[in-house]
């Protein structure tokens, strides 16, 4: 990669408020193109939040959103998404009363000519059990299937940038390094991957990079290999004896 | 047997209005989960533009297919004409406010507000007084029911036949098209609906209009065949119905609405002949507290975009 290119994503001294309450303090973060980067952090330290502004859902109080160098904060979510940003939520929210089908059909809503049969072969590829399920009401399926349906829907828009927000919560570990198999193929294939986890240890075998965010701000930016062999990440989000 | 057929015959004209008019309820609450009061304003435009239009416009006494090419006129008349106010209503008096993330109490308060601002403005601009919708055409009797000489008229054919080819329409756009699955989308996830691409002012604009086309066209239907007149205040007591009948049926539901229509047009004209015409209002609303108690969430459930 050469050293002009901008970086894919950038967050630029990034603030967010919920009325008085301020969920970013000032983040600079930046994901290079064919990155899966982490962002790590305990509850409350403001992943979602990232996520919600990257995507046009919510509106900085200040700093700056760069999508390929361009500034994109402030774009509305309908339009973020045809630019090349696609956003698995937290909670999967998948459309519960839609087939399968419907759900993929609905991540490709941005397309005039609507979902393609190859980015269809593609996600049923990935997931078969997705394939199996294609009429089924996504309400009805498992955690797991949910999230597997939440990342399919969300490539059907084609994403440069893929956001995930914790695609590992509420799920029986064998399925969580099932679905991150499944990313890291994703990211093989070409889509650069914004990872939110409180997962650290899943999302660190995966990831290039990380950051760590505590309350609203940025308090480490390492590779991943630093981060898994640094004793607070170790003690805080691994699990691994006191600090 | 022959005065069965023909309270069922009147219940199931009666039933296809209401249910058209219900639609708008059901879909208006199916993507902002917000009862549109002024939704009887748009039913009572539509009469008034189908009446001015067959007033002005229409010679003063077809025969066979022109007068019913005339009531179709009025009825897209009126399609027009609660689709502009439908429009114009979301803009007005409910974008505002979802802009501000204002309060549910205030959104229901506009929609009171509204309702006064567009009766009254319509018995000022048109009097106090009932008008006649011009009644001139034929309405000769269509055929009996088979083996009896219960008598199906033409103007009652239309009305039916009107309500069904707009209950499979919308149907249609609801389940079949690109703005269907958008207004499904929104109904079940409005924010991750924006995710995917859906531009949720659009679609509630659109949905609106469409409640619009509907409600009008159920409008002029009641003014030209049921009741036979317009007055600023006719959307008032159908509209509750309506609304009532969308509740029977799941509010949220198309298919719940359309059911829950056609259901209490004929539980009200079987009412005439079992208790009495007096009893007429009182029985819907007994059979939707009935049914409520036994399934709070109406006949079909008031899952949002189920066939909504
Ligand atoms: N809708 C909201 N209204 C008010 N405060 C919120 C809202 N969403 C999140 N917050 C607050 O913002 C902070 C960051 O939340 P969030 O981004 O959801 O964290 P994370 O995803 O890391 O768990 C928390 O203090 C949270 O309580
Ligand atoms: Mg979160």
């Amino acid at each position: 990669m050469s050293e002009s290119e901008p970086p894919l994503l950038e967050l630029d001294r990034l603030e967010v408020s919920y009325g008085a309450i301020r969920a970013l303090r000032g983040i600079s973060v930046a994901v290079r193109r064919g990155e899966v980067v982490a962002l790590l952090g305990a509850n409350g330290a403001g992943k979602t939040t990232t996520l919600r502004t990257v995507s046009g859902l919510l509106k900085p109080r200040s700093g700056g959103v760069l999508f390929r160098g361009e500034r994109i904060d402030g774009v509305p979510a309908h339009h973020v998404v045809a630019l090349g940003i696609a956003h698995a939520p937290e909670g999967r929210r998948v459309f519960p009363v839609m087939s399968v089908l419907e759900n993929l059909r609905m991540g490709a809503y941005r397309f005039r000519g609507g979902a393609r049969r190859e980015d269809l072969d593609r996600v049923f590829g990935l997931f078969p059990r997705l394939a199996e399920r294609r009429t089924q009401l996504a309400g009805t399926l498992s955690g797991g299937e949910q999230q597997m349906l939440a990342i399919g829907r969300a490539l059907m828009a084609r994403p440069e940038l893929l956001l995930l927000d914790e695609p590992s919560m509420g799920l029986a570990p064998m399925v969580v390094r099932q679905i991150f198999e499944i990313v890291r193929e994703i990211n093989q294939q070409g889509t650069t991957v914004l990872l939110v986890e409180q997962n650290a240890a899943q999302a660190l075998r995966l990831a290039t990079r990380g950051y760590v965010l505590e309350t609203g701000a940025v308090v480490m930016e390492e590779t991943a290999e630093v981060l898994l062999r640094d004793d607070r990440v170790r003690a805080a989000y691994l699990g691994e004896g006191a600090a | 047997m022959s005065s069965f057929l023909d309270y069922l015959t009147l219940g199931i004209v009666l039933g296809s209005m209401y249910a058209i008019f219900a639609i708008g309820y059901t879909l208006v609450y199916g993507v902002l989960q917000l009862i549109n009061f002024a939704h009887s304003e748009v039913f009572m435009t539509g009469g008034f533009v189908g009446m001015i239009v067959l007033t002005e416009f229409a010679p003063s006494r077809p025969h066979g297919f022109p007068s019913v090419l005339w009531m179709v006129i009025g009825c897209l008349s009126g399609m027009v004409g609660g689709a502009a106010i439908a429009w114009c209503l979301e803009r007005v008096a409910y974008r505002p406010l979802r802009k501000a993330h204002a309060p549910r109490l205030v959104f229901l308060l506009s929609a009171v507000g509204a309702s006064f601002f567009l009766y009254n403005l319509c018995g000022k601009l048109f009097g106090r007084t009932p008008i006649q919708v011009p009644s001139l055409y034929t309405n000769s009797v269509l055929f009996h029911w088979p083996g009896t000489s219960v008598e199906v008229r033409v103007n009652q054919v239309v009305v039916v036949g009107a309500a069904v080819v707009m209950m499979i329409a919308l149907d249609r756009v609801v389940n079949r098209t690109k703005l269907g699955s958008g207004i499904r989308a929104v109904a079940q996830d409005a924010e991750t609906a924006g995710l995917m691409g859906v531009d949720i002012d659009r679609v509630v604009s659109r949905t609106f209009v469409i409640g619009g086309l509907l409600g009008g066209a159920a409008g002029f239907l009641y003014g030209y065949a049921v009741s036979g007149q317009v007055v600023f205040t006719m959307g008032f007591v159908p509209g509750i119905k309506a609304f009532a009948a969308a509740v029977l049926g799941g509010i949220g539901n198309v298919r719940g609405a359309m059911l829950g229509g056609l259901l209490l047009g004929v539980i009200e004209s079987f009412t005439v002949p079992l208790l009495g015409s007096e009893w007429i209002d009182v029985a819907a609303f007994v059979i939707l507290v009935l049914v409520l108690m036994f399934r709070p969430t109406g006949l079909l459930g008031e899952r949002l975009g189920r066939s909504a």
